[in-house]
């Protein structure tokens, strides 16, 4: 069971609020993103929940308990720090098994467990190693280990993959995501990264200076981004917001189109102009295109588009995917 | 230092300070041994002669000189326990969030900046004199017979001295130890239930073994060495129950004027001070490697 409610938690420190008042349901088995930019808030929400900071006020409820002044072990969560945070003088082994050790459970036990969770995470060969003698993506698994045989309610994972290379984090992210169908528990997973986030989640949370900008599945928030803040985070390359005249012709403040809604010609299309930069990935093109009248658009073009800087463009938006926002930045429903 | 051209450029630009420490040691070192292989007293200048190991062998078989080092190995070892128990004891008390802690730190840094004599003058009469001292008022205070600790207990007296100079430092570079321990390690050590005591032998002290290698290494040079605080309080005494090994050699030269045979001791006393350092480098050393 893992089951977290959060109730008008608030989070000040001196007189600097940190989170204004989160109220935030998440159900038992559920994949939780925390993301948002630098500073938003999403860790210190995660460690409130982790018990590692108290709540100025407000109630946090782990499986309908009331779990807000209760220490971090009793709260029968665990945390993978960015850091990892593993004992350095502790062979993997006793890493693994610390937390049982201080639970006082019995050596047999936790010979037992440790060698499951072990073999659970491909370390079974590295049980007698230190932690320096590893990589930085086994560091990871130990750190993932120590969570697992503890069998808590739920995971809490704090930027987990932003100390490892590009090729390692993917990697990594599939085997968080399969570890999570595996044990079917409960995990947090806090990221600044869209893209793990958009991979990983059942359900995402964007904040934004403390608030929740939105909450949704994946590609919930992709079509339907509630505000400006969360229709420019969510997406790569970003989504293109326009303002001026040409969104006041589809009655918004500010209209958003998506660089893979845009069509891409040689000679005709709704908005001409000239391709700026062409970011050739292979299967696709990005195209930053300076089009007359409305400025720097991002598209996306097939890989096949032979375009390159100065190459004249045309550029047809999809009617139907066009995001409308007012002038609060709220987005406008059909 | 990547090509043949930087490196020969890099040993002729160290090459005159190489030179000057050399010369720095070896001149000493040379002039020592070859005093102590002269008949050389100051009471009788310009008849020195030549006399071989005469004096080492004098210096060797004087009772005074096991007594002295053993009272040097003990002095040593006492204020090493002391510093480094307490060291750790003081830099996590420092450790905790309190208010005032800066003057507080600062406080405790202060007695390794008091001059040796000077605080063994003040321990002397200020709070160890039987009759006058702070230690007694308290003991009558409490219907006990007052210490007279440098006739009772010199050497002990002594090492509580020398022991109040270097906690000081001790627990400074384990504060700095200790803060330096990562917070995320700390936190993780929390989620996992840690209580006090195993968080403080699990994580601390394993993350502590090196810089208590570092005060060992340290203040063991430099508590080979003691002697101000025994000049300035039992003047080896009584009898030779507080002459360490630098003390001996000062008595020889210059209560007994015998220069010859204080050289041999000298040279005997750097001897015994390398194997000490063999020794601790031997059993502890390894702790300083990555």
């Amino acid at each position: 069971m893992g089951r977290i409610h959060l109730k008008g938690v608030r989070k000040a420190f001196g007189d600097v609020i940190v989170i204004p008042s989160i109220d935030l349901d998440i159900a038992d088995g559920e994949f939780v993103v925390f993301v948002g930019p630098s500073g938003c808030g999403k860790s210190t929400l995660l460690r409130l929940i982790a018990g590692l900071e108290d709540v100025t006020s407000g109630r946090v409820d782990i499986d309908g308990v009331d779990m807000t002044n209760v220490p971090p072990a009793k709260r029968g969560l665990s945390m993978v720090f960015q850091s990892y945070a593993l004992y350095p003088h502790m062979s993997v082994r006793s890493n693994i098994a610390f937390g049982l050790k201080m639970a006082g459970e019995s050596p047999e036990i936790i010979k037992q467990k440790v060698e499951k969770a072990a073999a659970t995470l491909n370390l079974s060969s590295y049980l007698d190693r230190k932690p320096r003698q590893l990589s930085g993506g086994q560091r990871q698994r130990v750190a993932i280990g120590r969570a697992i045989v503890r069998e808590p309610k739920a995971f809490l994972f704090d930027e987990p993959l932003s100390n490892l290379d590009a090729a390692l984090r993917v990697q990594m992210r599939l085997e968080i995501t399969q570890l999570h169908q595996q044990l079917a528990t409960t995990m947090i997973y806090v990221t600044h990264d869209q893209v793990e986030a958009m991979t990983m989640a059942d359900k995402i949370v964007v904040l934004n200076a403390g608030n929740i900008e939105q909450v949704g599945a994946p590609l919930e928030l992709y079509n339907t981004p509630a505000n400006l803040f969360v229709a420019g985070f969510i997406g790569s390359p970003k989504m293109n917001l326009l303002n001026g005249a040409i969104a006041a012709k589809f009655g918004a403040g500010t209209i958003g189109i998506r660089p893979e809604h845009i069509a891409t010609a040689r000679d005709r299309g709704e908005w001409q102009g000239v391709v700026r930069v062409a970011e050739h990935l292979g299967s696709d093109t990005f195209l930053h295109v300076d089009a007359e009248t409305i400025g720097r658009i991002t598209a996306r073009a097939p890989g096949e588009l032979a375009l390159a800087a100065g190459d004249k463009v045309g550029l047809t938006p999809r009617p139907d995917r066009i995001h409308r926002f007012d002038s609060d930045g709220r987005a406008m429903r059909a | 230092m990547a090509t043949r051209q930087t490196r020969i450029l890099a040993h002729a630009a160290t090459a005159p300070s190489t030179l000057v420490l050399f010369l720095w040691m070896i001149v000493p070192l040379a002039m020592t041994i070859y005093f102590s292989l002269l008949r050389y007293s100051l009471l009788d200048p310009g008849n020195e002669s030549f006399i071989g190991l005469v004096n080492y062998e004098y210096f060797l078989s004087d009772p005074a000189f096991f007594a002295a080092l053993f009272n040097t190995l003990k002095l040593v070892g006492g204020v090493l326990l002391i510093s480094v128990v307490g060291g750790i004891l003081l830099a996590l008390l420092l450790d905790q969030p309190c208010w005032g802690r800066g003057i507080v730190r600062l406080m405790v840094i202060a007695p390794f900046f008091v001059m040796p004599t000077v605080s063994a003058l003040i321990w002397k009469n200020l709070l160890m004199h039987p009759v006058q001292g702070l230690f007694a008022w308290i003991a009558n205070l409490l219907g006990l017979q007052p210490i007279d600790w440098f006739a009772q207990a010199p050497l002990t007296a002594i090492t509580l001295i020398v022991a109040w100079q270097w906690l000081p430092f001790a627990t400074l570079i384990l504060l700095t130890a200790i803060q330096s321990l990562d917070e995320e390690q700390k936190e993780a050590a929390e989620m996992d239930g840690t209580p006090p005591l195993s968080f403080f032998f699990y994580i601390v002290l394993p993350h502590l073994a090196r810089p208590i290698t570092v005060v060992i290494l340290i203040e063991t040079i430099f508590l080979l060495n003691v002697f101000a605080e025994i000049l300035v309080t039992t003047g080896g005494g009584p009898g030779n129950l507080t002459t360490n090994i630098p003390f001996l050699v000062y008595a020889q030269a210059l209560l007994q004027f015998d220069v010859g045979g204080a050289s041999a001791g000298g040279i005997i006393a750097v001897i015994l001070a390398n194997i000490v350092a063999i020794f601790l480098v031997r059993m502890i050393g390894r702790n300083l490697e990555a």
